[in-house]
């Protein structure tokens, strides 16, 4: 394909302004929050309607000319990247909230809305949107349901797909389907379950229908500070064990709290080897109690320290403190490597030393922060991508480490996706029939595979480069 | 008086020291700012420019791409690299978004200034500020001489000859103050001494614009100060501070002018130096760091800028009398970005307009966002700011105040245009103004 013949046609699509093709430009566009791997567009198109939307996938399809969706490049499995360069469809300018349902609690909206502008949008209402990703300041509602994202809520709330009641999607060959509605599922297969988790393969998602929730009556947060990530860790299995199911339960280690005070100065104990950020909503009725529980389990696992949030303001800086450590951590080391395995929950203390052994055995550092009450796990590898070796060192910890999960019985991926980053280890989860049923599912949707082509399964020979951050190849222009 | 804490450059991020430098840049300088960014994105939603066009390029953390791109050599002096460092507003919410602690109004100026110096012809800020800011504010008789002019002519760009002016000049018209054309520089005595017992010796910078087109927030000023025990040095002659040159890249103009503002104010004996213009202030406050390569100035440079307060930060951390008058009013207070996120102040401006009887602050949506003013950029890039503006407006227009309330010269002005083309009745007045009123000073 002729890019300068696509270029054209996609300018006379959407006018000069919504299409950017320039190298200086597409450049910032090589990678999303995964930063190790890159790869070019060939351009980039910035829609603002459903039906243009339809029409470059259409303009594509006729040309045989890959193309993938991007919200706010936040994904941490390479998602967004264009692995066989191609038409990268730009979500940022589709970011209206269309409806909003009150009394049913329904909201549709298009995909490139931030998640947290929707739970301002209903807040007034007393309500919000229930799936919280760390990154929900930033990342797009169209994002969050191709991959499925979680939160640190979904303990209680569930992930994406419990939230998604409908979509509308522009299948690889232009079409435009729906499925699901604002009531829920409707007779017949249940293909908003299939698309929500697709990680953008089966086609482009132009509107969401989501469910709201109802903010809790009342909320009791607290941190609990521990000598050590073991005592952090079996606390987190006897509350669980207890019976109890917090709304939140998150662990915040040693190395991670000295970036999070850097920023926010929280004032926790030197000593710290972890906090457990728990949360506790609902009824007023009962909280009190509940807490009074969870602090008992923490004593007896020799908690230095029990904070309770004693407002919305405090209990607000928590939270920053959690859902901003990732990116506090620039303040501490030179490049990090962000990982995203599951494991079953009493395998926790398990897990954790023996990915702490494998980080050491490669002479790097380990920060850890993450959903302890699902089990899903986020070890970060801290490395210097200017030491010879350094990236190579922490990309094979990575696989070591995940290789850990899945053997405990656990998983590749609790909310990341597969991407890019983890296609080639589908095969330590999945049987060659699994992954043969899936690709043929694909192909119903996404038979040519233009459609975010290279993610999600193996493929013979990468066709990214994998580089450190600092030093990326040079762009020719 | 009790201890002051300073709003400033901020001391929470990450030592620049410490990280590596590349050759020929001072340290915390240049490039090694960009260090800490991992690529997050939370900074996106933050950005005007990036929720104006959605384009991750006019967006921080494609900007930092960009510059990073740049200085290691993988892109060159393009005139779209050009084009989108041009764009930024340096309103500095990112750096208030940004977990990692990326400096970056640093970065950008510093970026801007390689910029400026390598092609300042092709950077339109560096090119269309070529007169504003190297003839015309660095000159204070000849901007007042501009003004007065203006001030002549303001009844006819309005009426009769408002249909021969280019849109963007009508703009101009509608944002220049009835007051405009005034110096309060000129009138001043050198000291104005405290009504009531003397508390504190403070020393008001009277600066370029806001001398020249807001001599009534300067009254004000100094009535609200004396009013509550502080004696006013008005020091001349005073010159412009250098921060619009600074955030356009004339680094070499921009430390000439701090080198001069540290000669005319930095020997003088009082408790501190009051600035009522927030860029003025946060520019102020960065002396150090601006000075930091320059053997003779540094200490010098370091030791004024500690001493530098906004107004608003000052008197909130008296012991404030209560104003004796009321006034009656639904207030929306607008936060100039460089006094949030340039000097972490957001909390003092509105204290103080809660302390005036009669005063209802209202909230509204994106207080904190930048109104598209940013300097010079409202001229360099008038279709981009005015759709930054319209956003600002219809968030107050919905919330119908009386008044907006904002600190600092070009958020007024910008304002008042605002209020103009959304074709709203508030007043748009510097908080001091009304403190001043509440207490007949």
């Amino acid at each position: 394909m002729e890019s300068a013949s696509l270029i054209q046609s996609l300018e006379k699509l959407l006018g000069v302004e919504a299409v950017t093709s320039a190298a200086d430009e597409l450049l910032v566009y090589e990678c999303d929050g995964h930063t190790i791997e890159r790869a070019l567009p060939t351009a980039v198109v910035f829609p603002t309607t459903a039906e243009q939307i339809a029409e470059v996938v259409r303009l594509c399809h006729r040309l045989r000319v890959p193309f993938l969706a991007r919200g706010a490049g936040t994904g941490l499995s390479g998602g967004a990247l264009p692995v066989e360069g191609g038409v990268l469809i730009e979500m940022a300018r589709m970011n209206r909230v269309l409806e909003i349902d009150e009394v049913n609690q329904v909201a549709v909206v298009e995909p490139g809305l931030v998640n947290l502008r929707l739970s301002q949008a209903v807040q007034g209402m007393g309500l919000y949107y229930a799936p919280d990703p760390s990154s929900q300041a930033a990342c797009t509602l169209g994002g969050n349901a191709a991959e499925n994202s979680g939160g640190p809520h979904t303990l209680k709330y569930g992930v994406t797909t419990n939230h998604v009641l409908g979509l509308e999607m522009v299948l690889p060959n232009g079409e435009t389907i729906t499925c699901g509605s604002r009531a829920g599922r409707g007779p017949g297969y249940d293909l908003t379950g299939l698309l929500v988790g697709s990680e953008g393969t089966f086609g482009i998602i132009t509107k969401i229908i989501v469910r709201l929730t109802r903010l809790p009556e009342a909320y009791k947060t607290l941190a609990a500070v521990f000598p050590s990530i073991d005592a952090a860790s079996s606390t987190v299995t006897e509350i669980i064990g207890a019976g109890i199911i917090p709304a939140a339960l998150e662990m915040i280690d040693h190395f991670v709290l000295r970036a999070v005070e850097a920023y926010l100065h929280l004032g926790f104990p030197a000593a710290a080897g972890a906090v457990l950020l728990i949360e506790l909503d609902g009824i007023r009725d009962g909280l009190d109690e509940l807490a009074e529980r969870i602090e008992a389990i923490c004593r007896q696992n020799g908690s230095l320290e029990v904070r309770v949030a004693k407002d919305d303001a405090e209990r607000a800086l928590l939270w920053k403190a959690r859902k901003e450590a990732f990116g506090a951590l620039g303040r501490v080391t030179r490049s990090f490597y962000t990982h995203d395995g599951v494991i079953p929950r009493t395998k926790l203390p398990e897990a954790l030393r023996r990915i702490y052994a494998i980080v050491e055995k490669h002479g790097l550092g380990i920060a850890n922060v993450f959903h302890a009450g699902d089990g899903n796990l986020h070890p970060l590898v801290l490395f210097d991508d200017r030491k010879p070796g350094d990236q190579e060192r922490a990309l094979k910890a990575g696989e070591e480490i995940l290789r850990v999960c899945v053997d405990l019985g656990g998983s590749l991926s609790g909310e990341h996706g597969i991407g890019l980053e983890k296609r080639e280890w589908m095969p330590w989860f999945f049987t060659d029939q699994d992954l043969e049923l899936m690709q043929r599912v694909r192909s119903v949707f996404n038979p040519e595979g233009l459609c975010n082509p290279g993610k999600v399964f193996p493929t013979p020979g990468r066709c990214v480069e994998t580089r450190p951050f600092a030093k990326a190849p040079n762009v020719s222009a | 008086m009790g201890p002051l804490t300073p709003g400033g450059e901020r001391a929470d991020l990450p030592d620049a020291a410490a990280s590596t430098t590349a050759p020929g840049e001072a340290n915390g300088s240049g490039i090694d700012l960009a260090l800490p960014c991992i690529h997050c994105g939370l900074c996106l939603d933050h950005c005007p420019t990036y929720r104006a066009l959605g384009r991750e390029t006019d967006s921080p953390r494609g900007r930092i791409y960009l510059i990073r791109a740049q200085a290691e050599g993988r892109i060159g002096l393009t005139d779209n690299y050009i084009k989108h460092l041009d764009l930024c507003l340096n309103c500095r919410a990112c750096e208030t978004a940004c977990p990692s602690g990326v400096r970056f109004g640093a970065l950008m100026e510093s970026a801007r200034e390689r910029l400026y110096r390598a092609a300042p012809q092709r950077y339109q800020q560096g090119s269309q500020g070529e007169l504003l800011l190297r003839h015309l504010i660095a000159r204070p008789a000849l901007l007042r001489a501009a003004f007065a002019l203006l001030r002549w002519a303001r009844p006819l760009l309005l009426g009769p000859a408002r249909a021969l002016l280019s849109p963007e000049q009508r703009n101009f018209a509608a944002m220049l103050p009835p007051t405009a054309g005034g110096s309060f520089s000129l009138r001043a005595k050198p000291v104005y001494r405290a009504r009531h017992e003397r508390r504190a010796t403070v020393a008001l910078l009277t600066g370029c614009v806001m001398d020249v087109l807001f001599d009534d927030v300067h009254e004000a000023t100094v009535g609200v100060l004396r009013a509550n025990g502080c004696d006013v040095l008005v020091p001349r002659p005073q010159s412009c501070c250098g921060a619009l040159h600074a955030h356009a890249g004339r680094g070499e103009e921009a430390r000439a002018m701090a080198r001069r503002v540290i000669d005319q104010l930095g020997e003088l004996a009082c408790d501190a130096v009051l600035v009522n213009a927030a860029g003025c202030g946060a520019h102020l406050k960065s002396y150090g760091r601006l000075l930091a390569a320059d053997a003779a100035y540094a200490e010098r440079a370091r030791a004024f800028a500690a001493k530098v307060r906004d107004v608003s930060e000052f008197l909130a951390a008296l012991e404030l009398k209560r104003p004796p008058k009321a006034v009656a009013a639904r207030v929306a207070y607008d936060d100039p970005c460089h006094l949030l996120h340039g000097q972490q102040i957001s909390r003092q401006p509105r204290e103080l307009l809660r302390l005036i009887q009669g005063v209802e602050l209202v909230d509204f949506p994106e207080a904190d966002a930048c109104c598209g003013s940013a300097g010079i950029y409202t001229l360099a890039h008038a279709d981009l700011s005015l759709q930054i503006l319209d956003r600002k407006m219809a968030h107050i227009a919905a919330a119908a105040p009386d008044i907006i309330a904002s600190g600092n010269p070009g958020c007024l002005l910008q304002l008042r245009l605002g209020v103009a083309r959304a074709g709203l009745t508030c007043r748009v007045v510097h908080p001091i103004t009304l403190l001043a009123e509440a207490y007949g000073a």
